[in-house]
């Protein structure tokens, strides 16, 4: 095994140290009792009671969830459909545009993105509320899944499709029963993805939503304009705890599995 | 037939929905602002049949594209954002590299876990990661307390509400970005190339320079482009971490629709922005479509 340069440790060290600190203060002041965020003032957990008695901010996460869990699904068949597409559809006409308009999402800034899917919206007369929002979101979170997903698609082998073909499957066989299990890891890393960057999304949503459909990203956005707030801090805590035990449990559930698939295809060698 | 609908369904639903709308907006910014719902005129009234289209038609011009250029408000704000963007890309990539390089050469089993770690705050709320700055970044926050503290500074820093503030956010927010593509890149590389030019009679900076950089250019143009192109068009750090000295785009843009209401300036100012963006856009689209080829 390779030793471990100084330099690299500390690039290590002090990388991790600026992605986590934040959030560790974040976390730490959440539980301040002090109404001036930043002044300690002993350990409180009030805040967490404050928010869970506001009204305005369960309506926004019921609102968020709902919108989150409708376009990450949609946007996890649409993504899956277009990756398979793209990598094994062979050539089409527009195929280049295709490819383009599915992956430009993913840089595209939001403003523009946000922008335009409203204009839309109002000419063809649709009213803004969560069916907007989910529409929105469903089309810049596809792009997401696309990747991940033809990611997996080009990497695994193709002989297995074929043999199951060739063994007399109709295509839609051979794709549940082959292709679809062996992509299955990544288009549920898909549909995460789509899922928190739903959840996530101020800036879409803002444009998109109408008045009687306000997400939780727009609430903590006006809560946030004028200043730090206690309540925002154990709100967005809670979110990093979800998140945090969210990535713990599909890393290790993945690894699980791979070591599993690993182990059986020992002993089908042996 | 199955195929044709596997690849009309995701075409059809892009094009309405991305496509289209950009076309909306690209009328929009020909058409004049009203008082009225929706809030600009001419509107297609296609009742009228090609009458109704004629009238549409010649009541677009390039007016708010001529206002555009008149107030120097928006100019600045283009040239501001494309500044803002290139020096925080390059701050990303020289913080980035390294990490991106010490994962890359750690212990094997170690690299699930570094790949976690930078994984995590790219899932976790980009508005919650911003918001995280303020409470630090502020008069009375956590940096200013813990420098006082020291006796490092006998007054606080004044950062939140700068532009040091905007391009602290965006290099924290933006970082896993830049890391996941460097490192995917760095992963591949063969370490024996590097003994090779080492063997050779390079130094070690010189067969970094020589080799390890070459062979990560994809990755460094990937991290780049994802870095660039959206902080170009960024609204939230700026809008809660910049003060009145930040001026960008994104921030114009919204204030146009939001307070001014004048969706059809709001249009002219994303057509422009877009404009300038279509060719990172394309470069970086070409890119991914390169790696995907090398891979396939």
């Amino acid at each position: 095994m390779r030793r471990v340069s100084w330099f690299n440790l500390t690039s290590l060290t002090f990388g991790f140290a600026f992605l986590y600190l934040p959030m560790v203060v974040l976390v730490v002041y959440s539980f301040n009792s002090n109404k001036l965020v930043t002044v300690w003032a002993g350990f409180s957990t009030k805040w967490y009671g404050e928010l869970f008695r506001n009204e305005a901010f369960l309506d926004a996460a019921w609102v968020t969830l709902r919108v989150a869990l409708l376009s990450s699904t949609m946007a996890t068949v649409l993504g899956t459909m277009a990756a398979y597409v793209l990598v094994r559809g062979g050539k089409f006409f527009g195929r280049t545009l295709f490819s383009g308009t599915l992956y430009a999402p993913l840089v595209m800034p939001d403003v523009i993105l946000g922008l335009s899917l409203l204009l839309l919206f109002i000419s063809i007369g649709l009213d803004r509320g969560m069916v907007t929002i989910v529409l929105a979101h469903t089309t810049f979170a596809m792009s997401y899944v696309a990747v991940v997903v033809s990611s997996r698609l080009v990497s695994f082998d193709r002989a297995l499709e074929e043999a199951a073909l060739d063994l007399g499957c109709t295509p839609l066989d051979a794709f549940r029963s082959v292709t679809l299990p062996i992509i299955a890891p990544a288009v549920i890393s898909g549909w995460l993805l789509g899922f928190t960057l739903s959840l996530d999304d101020l800036v879409i949503a803002s444009f998109t939503s109408g008045p009687s459909s306000t997400t939780l990203p727009i609430k903590i956005f006006s809560a946030v304009r004028l200043g730090v707030s206690p309540e925002i801090n154990a709100l967005s805590s809670i979110l990093i705890g979800i998140v945090t035990v969210g990535v713990l449990t599909f890393s290790i559930s993945s690894k699980r599995a791979i070591m599993k698939r690993m182990r059986e295809e020992n002993r089908a060698e042996t | 037939m199955r195929r044709a609908v596997l690849i009309l369904l995701p075409y059809t639903w892009l094009a309405a929905l991305f496509l289209v709308p950009f076309l909306i907006v690209i009328k929009i910014s020909l058409s004049d602002t009203a008082l009225a719902i929706p809030p600009y005129t001419p509107t297609l009234d296609l009742t009228q049949g090609w009458e109704g289209i004629r009238t549409w038609w010649a009541g677009l011009d390039f007016e708010n594209f001529v206002f555009l250029t008149e107030d120097d408000l928006y100019w600045k704000a283009y040239l501001s954002s494309l500044k803002i963007a290139v020096i925080s890309t390059l701050i990303t990539l020289s913080i980035g590299y390294p990490i991106a390089y010490g994962m890359a050469r750690a212990p094997e089993e170690w690299r699930p876990t570094l790949m976690m770690l930078v994984i995590l705050p790219f899932w976790t709320s980009f508005l919650i990661r911003v918001y995280a700055w303020k409470a630090i970044l502020s008069k009375e926050g956590f940096l200013n307390q813990i420098l006082l503290a020291t006796g490092l500074i006998d007054d606080p820093l004044i950062i939140l509400n700068t532009n040091t503030a905007v391009y602290i956010g965006i290099v924290y927010t933006y970082l896993p970005f830049m890391i996941l593509p460097l490192y995917a890149a760095l992963e591949k590389l063969d370490g024996a190339l590097l003994e090779a030019a080492e063997d050779l009679g390079c130094s070690r900076l010189s067969a970094f320079w020589l080799v390890t950089v070459p062979l990560s250019k994809q990755g460094i143009i990937a991290g780049c482009f994802l870095v660039f192109i959206p902080v170009v068009g960024e609204f939230v750090i700026p809008a809660l971490l910049g003060g009145s000295e930040t001026l960008m785009i994104g921030k114009v843009l919204w204030e146009e629709f939001f307070s001014n209401r004048d969706w059809p300036v709001a249009s002219a100012v994303a057509v422009i922005l877009l404009a300038i963006l279509i060719i990172p856009i394309v470069l970086f689209l070409k890119n991914e479509e390169k790696q995907r080829e090398a891979e396939g």
